[in-house]
């Protein structure tokens, strides 16, 4: 710092940090390099298109491919609800919180759908937006144990899962039950038609991008997740939303969940344990998409290919015929590898060498 | 927040008060950090709060910023009793404060923090582009020189984070200005821009201000006027000129040998 001001006003757009060399190829290349680095997104963008260069390669000697429509309408499919509910834990996860339930809300809101429509003469459309509706309500709950009440969120949702997986097991006494025949027509839009919940998948990151990176609720986030007294002295309401972010993860949840019952024409219990896989995938989609688990810093567009790397993964062992009992070890793997990389490359960037 | 009916013109003209603090006490459970502070701010003062560490200034501070609330005693503002019920009630009152933590998120960029709250939105969206120019002309004003306003503030020296949590303030619009340990972090020339700033505002006649400090030198030079905070209570409330460094020093030590003299006989 210095008490005088020696030079004009830093002109908009030219980068921080001095020029750098735009002459020649390598200059080029490195200023690409640059770019590729301070954009947290850009490692994992690199990673998916490398996956889908592999996948293509390889299938493609053999007799399938992978890029035919079927498997991409498979890889949109699995990766979607991923995509999804990962935009919902990227906010919780920013704030300093996370949300192990929302696998469960996504099994209950069908059938809350379901009870409203059929039991309750509630009009369909009315139905699935109570259902969506109902995702926020827990995700309430799950602020006010955590925030109002003051316990971890870890175990706070892990507390409200068991017990929702309680409630579905009892509601539906344990049995699928089927889509409600008033719905089926507007379903198709929600998730029945093979590309819906891709393009619903793409709006909705596209909302949160905008939420998080471009409106004061997801400035705020940040500032809670980075520094909560610094943000309360600020004045801003650390209550307000870590509860709004909770309830956004549940009605996103539920979203989903009220998708793939329309996708798979069934509204099925995920009895015991395979509710939390959802979640599950969804925080492993952030993680490798760049968002930090110790809250202050994430993205939308990092979790939406962080999706598709799990995804792309899948859909790859399935079309080369890869048995899937090592699957799980390359989803491991590659949620390491992808941790180890952005540690690195945070440490990198705070120290400013490539600001 | 709402608007307030409080911030009315004296029409008699006469020099009020425009911040009065009366008989505020502050416990937290078994701990008692204010037992009894009386003090008062005249429009355009600049007042200066020392005491020794754990004297209870920070929470008094926190107290009138809305942060905290007091256990009893009350507040007036411009002659009218207030509760302040948040940071953000205070800071619709008039209220700002500078606090010892400064109160930035590293994550966030330099014209985030410096808008923290605050933000210039064209709804639904920020207005990045007004916050860049705004704070970038913020920072000239003041002559600190960063390497640039999208930074992440974690880039940042200490002096020059404290730098913007004080612009930050003085660009609030605030009536009122409280300032915990605005030097702590500051060499020697920063510093003395701070006190400019503060000279400034003094100058403007519109503000008034209060300091918490360590340097008594530094006090008297920016001050109208010095109050002591000893255990919970203002102990001296005395003009700049009617007091001095040795004065204010020997108070404070005093106070530390009685204590330790105290519990030399209680041992």
């Amino acid at each position: 710092m210095s008490d005088t001001i020696q030079d004009a006003p830093r002109v908009a757009g030219e980068p921080p940090g001095g020029p750098v060399a735009r002459n020649g190829i390598t200059g080029r290349l490195r200023g690409a390099g640059i770019f590729l680095m301070k954009q947290r997104e850009a490692t994992v963008f690199v990673v998916v298109v490398l996956l889908i260069l592999y996948f293509g390669v390889i299938s493609s000697a053999g007799r399938s491919t992978f890029f035919t429509k079927i498997d991409l309408i498979n890889l949109t499919q699995y990766a979607a609800p991923i995509i999804i509910i990962a935009l919902g834990e990227v906010l919780l996860l920013i704030c300093g919180e996370i949300d192990l339930s929302v696998g469960f809300t996504y099994a209950f809101a069908p059938f809350m759908m379901h009870f409203m429509i059929d039991y309750w003469h509630v009009p369909g459309i009315l139905g699935i937006i109570l259902a969506v509706v109902f995702g926020g309500v827990i995700g309430w709950i799950n602020a006010f144990f955590t925030v109002t009440l003051g316990l971890p969120s870890f175990v706070t949702t892990l507390g409200t899962g068991f017990v929702l997986a309680g409630l579905i097991l009892t509601t539906s006494h344990g049995t699928q039950a089927s889509i409600p025949p008033a719905v089926t027509g507007i379903g198709h839009w929600i998730g029945t038609y093979a590309w819906s919940e891709i393009v619903w998948a793409v709006i909705l990151t596209a909302l949160f991008h905008m939420l998080l990176r471009r409106t004061r609720w997801g400035l705020h986030t940040i500032a809670v997740g980075g520094n909560a007294l610094g943000a309360a002295e600020a004045g801003i309401n650390v209550a307000r939303i870590k509860y709004g972010n909770f309830m956004l993860t549940g009605m996103l949840g539920a979203f989903v969940g009220v998708q793939i019952a329309f996708q798979t024409g069934i509204i099925d219990t995920f009895s015991g344990g395979s509710a939390y896989q959802p979640m599950f995938y969804a925080v492993a989609a952030a993680v490798i998409g760049g968002t930090a688990m110790l809250g202050g810093s994430g993205t939308m567009i990092g979790a939406f290919l962080g999706a598709a790397v799990l995804a792309v993964l899948v859909d790859g062992f399935n079309v080369i015929g890869i048995s899937a009992y090592p699957e799980q070890i390359y989803f491991g793997a590659a949620i390491l590898i992808a941790m180890i990389a952005n540690v690195q490359l945070a440490r990198v960037r705070a120290a400013g060498r490539i600001r | 927040m709402t608007t307030d009916p409080v911030r009315t013109e004296q029409p008699d003209g006469q020099v009020t008060d425009v911040l009065r603090v009366e008989h505020i006490a502050k416990r937290y459970g078994a701990v008692t950090a204010l037992i009894d502070v009386n003090l008062h701010l005249a429009k355009g003062e600049v007042l200066g709060l020392i005491g020794d560490n754990g004297a209870g200034k920070s929470t008094l501070l926190k107290i009138l910023c809305g942060f905290q609330q007091p256990t009893s005693g009350r507040i007036l503002l411009d002659g009218h009793e207030i509760t302040l019920k948040s940071v953000d009630h205070a800071r619709s009152l008039g209220i700002d404060a500078v606090y010892q933590d400064l109160a930035l998120v590293n994550q966030l960029s330099v014209y985030h923090n410096m808008f923290l709250n605050r933000e210039k939105v064209r709804w639904p969206l920020l207005s990045n582009k007004t916050m860049r120019r705004l704070t970038r002309q913020y920072l000239d004003e003041m002559g600190v020189k960063i390497p640039s306003v999208d930074a992440d503030v974690a880039a940042l020296s200490g002096g020059q984070r404290q730098a913007i949590a004080v612009a930050r303030s003085v660009h609030s619009d605030a009536k009122i200005l409280l300032l915990d340990e605005p030097l702590a972090a500051m060499g020697v020339k920063e510093g003395a821009m701070i006190l400019d700033i503060v000279q400034d505002l003094k100058r403007s006649g519109d503000v008034s201000v209060i300091i918490i400090a360590h340097n008594y030198a530094q006090v008297l030079e920016v001050c109208d006027r010095v109050n002591l905070l000893q255990q919970g209570r203002i102990t001296l409330d005395r003009t700049a000129s009617e007091t001095s460094v040795t004065e204010l020093t020997n108070l404070v030590v005093a106070e530390y040998r009685k204590a330790l003299e105290e519990r030399q006989r209680s041992a």
